[in-house]
């Protein structure tokens, strides 16, 4: 993709984000903080790439240690995050 | 049948081919994948679909890591597959055990992690070019590499600045700010120099690029190391999100180097939760973002409010005399504070809210956005111990409620009820919104005693009004003596 797509995919999705976060509600803010790392996570896309594609050794290694990285914070983020959400409840009246 | 389809087709196509060799239909799952993402922040609007939000999350998450292996060369799936199972053991295994009170310290430590990985991808990047299609006649580009040093740079600051906070809420490192002599001009120095470095990495020739690149990344660790180390512990809130924000350009750096789409979302929405709840936590303490990034809150405890503090009468109370009146009242309000969580009274006070409401006292919970060390920090915990979240209400929602409230109740919370914020100029949380419990008719303050006067350093009034009664001891204890004689 050229630069002048991408960017304008990443300004449109700053608006995006910016929008949904206000609409977070309070009480829930470290909830997103737990999810909004899980999802960063989706760098292990880059790692995965590093990690599959011939071409260099160390890369590869990188690659690999970045896959490691991005998953215990992927299934770490998403399990807490979980953790979390289930405990808020209305009580049954 | 679906030939009215084929002008999308021809589309999608003819942006595959602009793509690096993307398939056209992996470039759609990516979209899809951000478009997962986006609904996963969307379902945190309330309480009762946030599950379902989380659980989009994941498969936005599914749907790029699928695609990646698939659209690549898969050799080596076993150890692919072994690395995702180390790292999927080792965090499931770290998000079962984590006490919820350690949250702040657990989110610090998982930001480190998405900026040491974006260090790592923008390294292979630099060493491996053609594996990203990002290799042309002369080398890489001179735009990708603008993309990746930042992106590593974003990268190395955000480990290193998140290693920094977790050390400091996880008591490893003291809470007080570090203050070097010039840090200022060092640290506004060492900004200046990896931005020139990132120009000089851009424009070098191959050959000459590693010093470079290798400077680049020394340097953007001790910026990250510099930037929080004179930082207090009350400021954390602001700090934890910024490095929420960081850790989200980082991300998006990163896919703006591989042009992959998942990524250029989850960077921009992460990147402006973290930014739009540093300016809530900002806003909740009525300072400027640049003068908590400056640091130095705190450092000096006898600064501020005005002279020596005199000693000044107060009433002291027993756990009996509170459990007294709170059975007296009609509607408590009980404002929770990192106190709270230190203490680890969130189920104890929980009991004590049951044991009220079956003799027929309204409780409610008064949060305010920086208590405890995170955002949403004290609603976790109170959702932990079971408090329905209907009872629990934000600082605007609430505060015209206490002149009407019989109790105010106050535990493990200070410079938030201080009313100097609202009235004297010369304190330092002048213009911090607080709660009015000067106006409940009953005030009981929990604090472990006289002595420490808040983070900011300020005496409260509070502690001396002719309707405050201060119980001094441990938060956690005396609500379980109060239960006790609720009982």
């Amino acid at each position: 993709m050229d630069f002048i797509s991408i960017l304008s995919i990443f300004v449109l999705a700053c608006f995006v984000g910016y929008y949904v976060v206000w609409s977070v509600t309070p009480a829930l803010h470290t909830p997103l903080m737990a999810v909004t790392n899980a999802i960063s996570s989706v760098i292990i896309v880059g790692g995965l790439i590093a990690a599959a594609e011939a071409g260099s050794d160390i890369a590869k290694w990188l690659g690999l240690a970045a896959v490691v990285l991005a998953s215990v914070n992927i299934f770490g983020g998403f399990a807490v995050t979980e953790r979390m959400l289930a405990m808020y409840k209305k009580k049954d009246k | 049948m679906l030939s009215f389809l084929a002008p999308v087709a021809d589309a999608v196509a003819d942006a595959a081919a602009h793509g690096g060799g993307t398939p056209a239909w992996a470039m759609l799952a990516y979209l899809a994948s951000g478009v997962f993402f986006i609904l996963a922040l969307r379902g945190l609007s309330s309480p009762a679909t946030s599950r379902a939000g989380n659980r989009n999350g994941m498969v936005g998450m599914a749907i790029a890591v699928v695609t990646t292996l698939v659209t690549h060369d898969i050799a080596n799936i076993v150890e692919i597959g072994i690395a995702i199972a180390i790292g999927a053991i080792i965090g499931i295994v770290i998000a079962r055990r984590i006490a919820m009170t350690a949250m702040p310290e657990l989110v610090a430590a998982f930001h480190s992690l998405v900026g040491l990985a974006a260090v790592v991808v923008g390294w292979a990047a630099y060493l491996n070019p053609g594996a990203f299609g990002l290799l042309t006649d002369a080398g890489i580009g001179a735009v990708s590499k603008v993309e990746m040093g930042l992106g590593i740079a974003i990268g190395a600051i955000t480990f290193s600045g998140s290693v920094i906070a977790f050390a400091k809420l996880s008591g490893r490192m003291k809470g007080s700010p570090i203050l070097l002599p010039g840090r200022h001009v060092i640290n506004l120095g060492t900004l200046i120099a990896i931005l020139v470095l990132t120009g000089m990495f851009a424009t070098a020739a191959a050959s000459g690029t590693m010093p470079l690149i290798v400077a680049l990344t020394v340097l953007a660790f001790i910026i990250g190391f510099l930037l929080i180390i004179p930082i207090g512990g009350a400021d954390m809130p602001v700090v934890v999100s910024m490095l929420n924000s960081y850790s989200g350009w980082a991300a998006a750096a990163m896919g703006f180097t591989l042009g992959n789409t998942a990524m250029i979302i989850t960077g921009a929405l992460v990147g402006s939760s973290g930014a739009i709840l540093s300016y809530i936590m900002c806003k909740a303490m009525n300072r400027g973002f640049l003068s908590v990034i400056a640091g130095g809150f705190g450092a000096d405890a006898s600064a501020g409010g005005g002279g020596p503090v005199e000693q000044r009468p107060y009433k002291q109370g027993s756990a009996e005399d509170a459990a007294y009146m709170l059975e007296q009242a009609e509607s408590v309000i009980i404002i929770p504070g990192y106190g709270m969580a230190v203490a680890q009274a969130q189920h104890a006070l929980r009991e004590m809210t049951d044991l009220l409401e079956e003799k027929g006292v309204e409780v409610k919970f008064a949060i305010h956005p920086v208590a405890g060390r995170m955002p949403g920090h004290m609603n976790v915990l109170l959702a932990e111990a079971s408090v329905d979240y209907d009872k629990v209400f934000e600082l605007e929602d609430i505060n015209s409620e206490f002149a009407q409230c019989d109790v105010a109740f106050i535990i493990g919370a200070n410079d938030v009820v201080n009313p100097a914020a609202k009235t004297d100029k010369s304190s330092p949380i002048y213009g911090m919104p607080v709660f009015d419990v000067d106006k409940a008719k009953q005030v009981f303050f929990i604090k472990r005693s006289m002595g420490g006067v808040g983070y900011a350093g300020v005496d409260n009034d509070v502690f001396y009004m002719d309707q405050t009664v201060m119980l001094l001891s441990d938060a956690k204890k005396i609500v379980e003596e109060i239960n006790k004689a609720l009982d």
